[in-house]
């Protein structure tokens, strides 16, 4: 009997040679990702188990991401923690306040190959499917058992394959087709499952593109998302990763694999609608709602080429009056091509600010917050009531091309 | 385990437990003043010791943040009830030690203000204003012995050497 990818790299994890879901293992873990935010607990906590040193630094990535530079007396509080905990347990891959999100920073500086186990402690590590690995979101108790053992439980997931086929519009993007997907399953249609993309149209993505898809697996309740490695995965590793790895692919007769076709041919842009991802309407219904705020970054929509196209959009134009424009690269990488590339001028000029790479505004914590009955548009991945603010605001979430679209207007603007 | 019941809707985010301008805080009790403050402000001060939290479906989805789990236990809630639980909320109570309690049609028939009864041994909960019973579903096992324990640092501290191997 075949195994699906998941339960291929976890068998792999834990030494043994089929494993079927719904099994408990105890998996090695690859790497172990933790931020400024969820960090500080994670040190508590392995802390309190009475182990001196870390099961291997190299293994670990620290990254500074959700309150930098720090902003408050507590923020620079756990930023101190963290550095201690670095120095003391000697970690090397410490990426501090001038790098950018952890899910962009790890992918660029080759932490992140096919077929490993990574967890973090942020929902959105399952980003790092769109290379190939099995990576997951875990809470900071969790970490501490990693950071203490190098291991971890798991009950092997199920998979949903979503065979994607078709070819996108010209304004069309992958953003597009995960929002489409999650409306159609809900927000928990995918809880404790593997989500898989595949089809036609994920093997025209870009990486940057399936990061995308992957990065809202858990939007739908989703384990991990992940896409099997192909030419444009190796071509992505190649100068920036010195780790061998093994390419692993779901076998078409694996039990515990389910298939979901969603044709994108006729697909229009997206929008979730507040106050949950699962509520999203086509862009056409929600045209000309009235926008405070436009932010144009995050580790879902952040890179280089969604920065390339809403520039192109802007070019030339201003950002509508009484709207205020965030523009945050998802790292130094993307923030210095951006920089050859003249887009941050582009934005500048436009009127939008462009803040250091951070997770910015997504999460209500750091910069660039809305205030009561404000309305935020939005290239993150949550909507949820409260997210960037007030309670009382509303957020809805889109593509770069339809945030870019909506800034020089100023309401929800379909980018055709 | 007896307690009074408050009541909550389906995919009760984690934004809703704790908003992200509070995780900068690592103390139980501070986190604790602010829990459930995206939907209701004033819950904190209304909350007692032993009180009960009962919602639909997907409760905890959203963010890995340990606060949110954190901030409930440090409110004195005994346990949370739900139709469903969202994955790595789930993973994170059990861990810090905060019952979790699955239970079908659960929230359609629980009120605010009622008092329910849990008897994780018997697999029973009963609804003590109207007399209805409801059958929890299990935790694995493996959960169980964690849950147990008192926790996941608890279980670390007696099994590390079997675990490392």
């Amino acid at each position: 009997m075949g195994m699906t990818m998941a339960e291929k790299i976890l068998a792999k994890a834990s030494d043994k040679s089929f494993v079927e879901a719904g099994e408990i293992v105890m998996a090695n873990i690859d790497v172990a990702m933790t931020h400024d935010l969820t960090g500080p607990l994670s040190v508590e906590s392995f802390e309190k188990i009475g182990v001196d040193d870390v099961w291997d630094p190299e293994k670990i990535v620290i990254v500074f991401d959700h309150q930098v530079p720090a902003d408050s007396l507590d923020a620079v509080e756990n930023h101190m923690i963290m550095r201690k905990f670095v120095e003391e347990q000697k970690i090397n891959n410490f990426y501090d306040v001038r790098e950018g999100v952890c899910h962009q920073v790890l992918p660029e500086k080759g932490h992140v190959v096919p077929g490993e186990v990574i967890v973090g402690t942020d929902s959105h590590t399952c980003t790092h499917g769109a290379l190939g690995a099995f990576s997951t979101g875990i809470g900071s108790t969790d970490m501490a058992m990693v950071f203490a053992t190098g291991k971890l439980w798991f009950k092997i997931p199920e998979t949903i394959k979503f065979d994607i086929t078709g070819k996108l519009k010209d304004n069309v993007f992958a953003k597009d087709v995960v929002l489409n997907i999650i409306g159609k399953v809900g927000a928990d249609g995918a809880t404790y499952k593997a989500c898989e993309f595949g089809g036609e149209a994920t093997s025209a993505m870009s990486i940057s593109d399936r990061m995308v898809m992957c990065n809202m697996a858990i939007e739908m309740g989703g384990k991990t998302g992940l896409v099997e490695p192909d030419q444009k995965t190796i071509n992505y590793l190649n100068g920036r990763t010195t780790k061998n790895y093994e390419i692993m692919k779901t076998d078409n007769d694996a039990e515990s694999l389910e298939t979901v076709h969603i044709d994108v041919d006729d697909l229009e842009p997206q929008i979730a609608c507040p106050h949950n991802v699962d509520n999203v309407k086509p862009v056409s219904e929600v045209e000309g709602t009235h926008i405070d705020q436009i932010f144009l970054g995050s580790c879902t929509n952040g890179r280089i080429s969604d920065l390339r196209t809403a520039a192109k959009i802007m070019k030339g134009k201003e950002v509508a009056r009484g709207v205020r424009m965030l523009v945050i690269p998802a790292s130094r990488e993307v923030y210095t091509k951006a920089l050859d590339e003249g887009l941050l001028r582009t934005f500048v000029d436009a009127g939008a600010l462009v803040c250091n790479p951070c997770c910015g505004p997504c999460l209500g914590g750091h910069v660039g917050l809305i205030g009561p009955g404000e309305v935020s548009l939005s290239t993150s991945n949550r909507n949820f009531k409260g997210r960037q603010g007030s309670p009382e605001a509303e957020v809805y979430l889109s593509s770069a091309a339809v945030a870019a679209a909506s800034a020089v207007t100023g309401k929800i603007t379909d980018p055709k | 385990m007896k307690g009074k019941v408050w009541k909550f809707g389906d995919d009760v985010d984690t934004d809703i437990i704790i908003p992200g301008r509070y995780l900068v805080l690592r103390d139980e009790k501070e986190l604790a003043a602010c829990v459930m403050e995206g939907c209701d402000p004033d819950f904190s001060k209304k909350v007692s010791e032993g009180d009960i939290i009962v919602a639909g479906k997907n409760f905890g989805c959203g963010s890995s943040r340990e606060h949110a789990p954190i901030a409930i236990k440090g409110a004195g809630v005994a346990a949370v009830v739900a139709e469903s639980f969202a994955r790595i909320f789930y993973r994170n109570s059990i861990n810090i030690g905060l019952p979790l309690i699955e239970a079908k049609n659960v929230s359609k028939s629980v009120s605010e203000g009622d008092i329910v009864e849990i008897d994780v041994d018997n697999g029973i909960l009963k609804n003590l204003d109207t007399s209805e019973e409801f059958e929890i579903k299990p935790l694995p096992v493996f959960m169980m012995g964690i849950m147990n324990e008192g926790g996941l640092i608890n279980y670390l501290k007696n099994h590390i050497g079997e675990i490392k191997g």
